[in-house]
């Protein structure tokens, strides 16, 4: 059934869609164990909840604890549903929400591919320079740059080789964490 | 005794099952569980129920603990086996209904490999099961067992699932006992928060037209909430009305019940929910069975919602003060600040309040049209209970309109004894509760209230019960229609009865007589209390036929999309209205 053509009726028909839609980054911790990442995707997949980037790995190897940073877009009452249901999973540690408690880095590294020759390969080495982007294989028609920094900025560069001669981009997706002193607990 | 014995995985699962006090697991051999069986034939602890389909296992594990409050167990082998269970499970999620099921998985070394009845079965549980483990290592599987037990029972109750492969069931290694097992990232918050309980104090504090409205939190709780519920309905006066879930925690007698609410549920209390100015839900959960069209759910009432899982409170509806607990506790810490207080409720308003209740009970929302000629379905269900009520009779249902007048017939006083497929509306779920319920309490009086299409889902988990001497009766309303079905198509598509007649129907009593068992019919209004009482006065498992009134509709009943003060009643309603009363929107709804 299609809630998004529907009037209001019943619990069926709310269309949540309509309402202002926000951006959160989530960090969540949880035990590392066989079925987690399965059960969180399944849980983004079952709901009808959206994943904009979604990244994951063992953060405290003894502990067998993995540090998930999970970007994701709703209304408000679709990302406050989204976080207790996250915690509340039985592998789940804890789960916050970084947008709300203030500030904090989000990073991702890119290694993007350019072919070409003469200026424009001279104007993407010039570029690259100016994002701070690494040359991390160079052959006599192509380059690969890597880059670290916010989504944004690695969207712009992206935009900018594309003219340049970009033809294969890897993201790694977002990790993010609080700023100032304060610990995530486990 | 050491706490670190050696011995094989299979004895392992025996072992775990007993020291976790175990007397009951509902099962079916395999070629993967052949191990665990082989450990079942020798020893006396743990007693195990041979099914018929692995269906039947769930949900008679379902059964037993929704009636006991203890878990329930059941054993799949792999493959088939444990893909049938998915139903009870998805059942028992929806439900909050503490299950360990525990299956027999091909050898570790073959996983992947599309062995003969291999299947992914974490996978294909993981969506409905709280939490689920395949244990690859023996040394694992003792402590997995224990902690599957603790996740099944404590937070919000659930099923959990234990895949074990067969080399792992042989193999020796170290078993842990259950002692101080829990699991770290799983630590429900059970205490209420002080200051949320003295605002909800302090809200109900200035109610004129409060309401309770309690759900199957409340029953998962434990008897000392119902206790604790009773307890505050008496010193406060507040109206109280239930879930289907809930039914039974407070007593159908109590001085403030309201019946049952929702979709089929009394006027009264849908009224009341929709006129509150304060509105105290506990342990339930906004069901869309219960809130009819949203937007103009209960819109002049602030809400309090008691729910020991977060993720409930405002999934659906937005209320002013959530308390996160157990419903127990927070109860109990609501009694002592009311206490503490002394909160008495204005009076005249409250009372103004009840009257304005009682104008709308006096609508009689239940009358229906009697009959000397057939037997009414709504008649067979108030003979059965006055003709049970003071006995100790355990109450489980299908799923139609069969279980829609039980609930609203039959009167229950006291917490787990109606066992009734809520969440998921599973048809064939009544019969092997039944079962599960029966083996817990084998001296009390035992009743599937069925349907005819229903009761031929499961009915081969008849033959469990004459095997293990499980006197269940089978108490069928035979209207000979997928009646709700047959209703819902008259509301909505022109009385056009598209397969919804039962063709074919077995001689029902020749089916009981045939399983061992023993068949009763009854067609005439006369004969049903003397039927009803043979049925009752046979020892052994009754299939009971009671043919009545074939085209009957289950009312009260608000139609899709409209909301609690647009419910249709039932005895003066025409053909006609009943075929417009659902407009073009709410004919897509479910
Ligand atoms: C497993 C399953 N399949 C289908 C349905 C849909 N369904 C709901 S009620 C119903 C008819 C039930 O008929 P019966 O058991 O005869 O009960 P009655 O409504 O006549 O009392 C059906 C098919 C269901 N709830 N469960």
């Amino acid at each position: 059934m299609n809630a998004h053509q529907q009037a209001t009726g019943s619990a069926y028909n709310i269309d949540t869609t309509k309402k202002e839609r926000q951006t959160h980054t989530l960090a969540v911790i949880a035990e590392n164990q066989p079925g987690v990442l399965a059960r969180i995707i399944g849980l983004f997949a079952g709901r009808g909840y959206n994943i904009d980037s979604l990244t994951v790995s063992e953060t405290e190897h003894e502990k067998h604890v993995s540090r998930f940073t999970i970007v994701t877009t709703g209304t408000p009452s679709v990302i406050a549903q989204i976080k207790a249901q996250l915690d509340r999973m039985v592998p789940v540690h804890s789960v916050a929400d970084l947008t709300v408690e203030g500030n904090f880095l989000a990073r991702e590294l890119a290694m993007v591919k350019v072919q070409g020759a003469g200026d424009k390969r001279v104007e993407a080495l010039r570029l690259a320079d100016a994002f701070r982007a690494r040359v991390v294989d160079a052959a006599t028609d192509s380059f690969v740059f890597e880059l670290t920094g916010k989504p944004d900025k690695i969207d712009q560069f992206i935009s900018l080789m594309v003219p340049l001669g970009l033809v294969e981009v890897s993201r790694t997706g977002v990790a993010a964490i609080a700023r100032g002193p304060g610990v995530l607990k486990a | 005794m050491a706490d670190e014995e050696m011995m094989t995985g299979a004895e392992m699962v025996l072992r775990a099952l007993a020291d976790q006090g175990v007397q009951h697991v509902f099962g079916y051999p395999g070629g993967a569980v052949l191990p665990i069986y082989d450990e079942f034939f020798q020893q006396e602890k743990v007693k195990h129920i041979l099914v018929r389909h692995e269906q039947g296992a769930t949900h008679m594990a379902e059964g037993y603990a929704r009636s006991t409050g203890k878990c329930g167990v059941a054993l799949a082998t792999s493959g088939p086996g444990a893909t049938n269970c998915v139903t009870g499970l998805t059942d028992a999620m929806l439900d909050s209904i503490p299950m360990v099921l525990l299956t027999g998985q091909v050898p570790t070394h073959l996983i992947g490999n599309d062995a003969f009845q291999e299947c992914d079965t974490v996978g294909i549980t993981r969506p409905c099961t709280k939490q689920n483990w395949l244990v690859r290592d023996v040394n694992d599987l003792a402590r997995t067992i224990h902690e599957a037990f603790y996740v099944a029972t404590s937070g919000r109750p659930g099923p959990v699932v234990v895949d074990i492969p067969k080399d792992v069931q042989f193999a020796k290694g170290k078993y842990t006992g259950p002692k101080g097992v829990t699991v770290k990232s799983y630590q429900p918050r059970t205490a209420p928060d002080a200051h949320a309980i003295e605002a909800a104090v302090a809200l109900i504090a200035t109610a004129k037209k409060p309401v309770l409205y309690t759900g199957g939190g409340v029953i998962n709780s434990g008897p000392e909430a119902s206790k604790l519920l009773r307890e505050f309905v008496a010193l406060s006066g507040i109206p109280i009305t239930s879930t289907l879930m809930g039914l039974g925690a407070y007593p159908a007698s109590g001085k403030e019940w309201l019946g049952m609410l929702g979709m089929h549920g009394m006027y009264e209390a849908n009224m009341a929910m929709h006129d509150c100015d304060v509105m105290i839900c506990v342990g339930a959960r906004f069901d869309d069975r219960i809130t009819g069209r949203l937007d103009a759910f209960s819109p002049g009432s602030k809400k309090i919602h008691i729910d020991i899982d977060p993720s409930s409170i405002n999934k659906t509806v937005r209320v002013d003060i959530p308390v996160v607990a157990d419903v127990g506790q927070a109860l109990a810490a609501m009694l002592a600040e009311w206490k503490k207080r002394k909160v008495k409720l204005d009076e005249t308003a409250l009372s103004a309040w009840k009257r304005q209740i009682d104008s709308w009970r006096a609508v009689d929302c239940l009358k229906y049209r009697a009959s000397k000629e057939v037997i009414m379905p709504q008649h067979a269900i108030q003979r059965l209970y006055d003709l049970t009520k003071d006995r100790d009779t355990y109450i489980t249902t299908e799923v139609g309109q069969h279980q829609m007048w039980a609930a609203q017939f039959y009167r229950f006083e006291e917490p787990n004894r109606w066992m009734t497929s809520g969440g998921l509306g599973t048809m064939g779920y009544g019969l092997p509760a039944a079962v599960g319920v029966q083996a817990a309490h084998p001296k009390s009086l035992v009743i599937d209230i069925a349907g005819d299409a229903s009761v031929q889902m499961t009915m081969q988990e008849f033959s469990t019960a004459i095997q293990y001497r499980l006197p269940i009766k089978i108490f069928i309303l035979n209207n000979h229609y997928m009646g709700m079905v047959r209703q819902w198509q008259q509301l909505l598509h022109g009385n056009r009865l598209s397969e919804s007649y039962s063709d074919s129907l077995p001689d029902f009593v020749k089916l009981a007589e045939a399983f061992g068992g023993k068949g009763i019919r009854c067609s005439r209004v006369a004969d049903l209390d003397a039927a009803i009482m043979e049925m009752i006065n046979t020892p052994g498992p009754v299939i009971f036929d009671c043919e009545v009134a074939n085209l009957a509709n289950c009312f009260p009943m608000i139609p899709s999309g409209k909301a609690h003060n647009e419910m249709l009643l039932g005895a003066d309603i025409s053909d006609e209205e009943v075929g417009t009363a659902i407009d073009a929107k709410g004919k897509q709804l479910v």
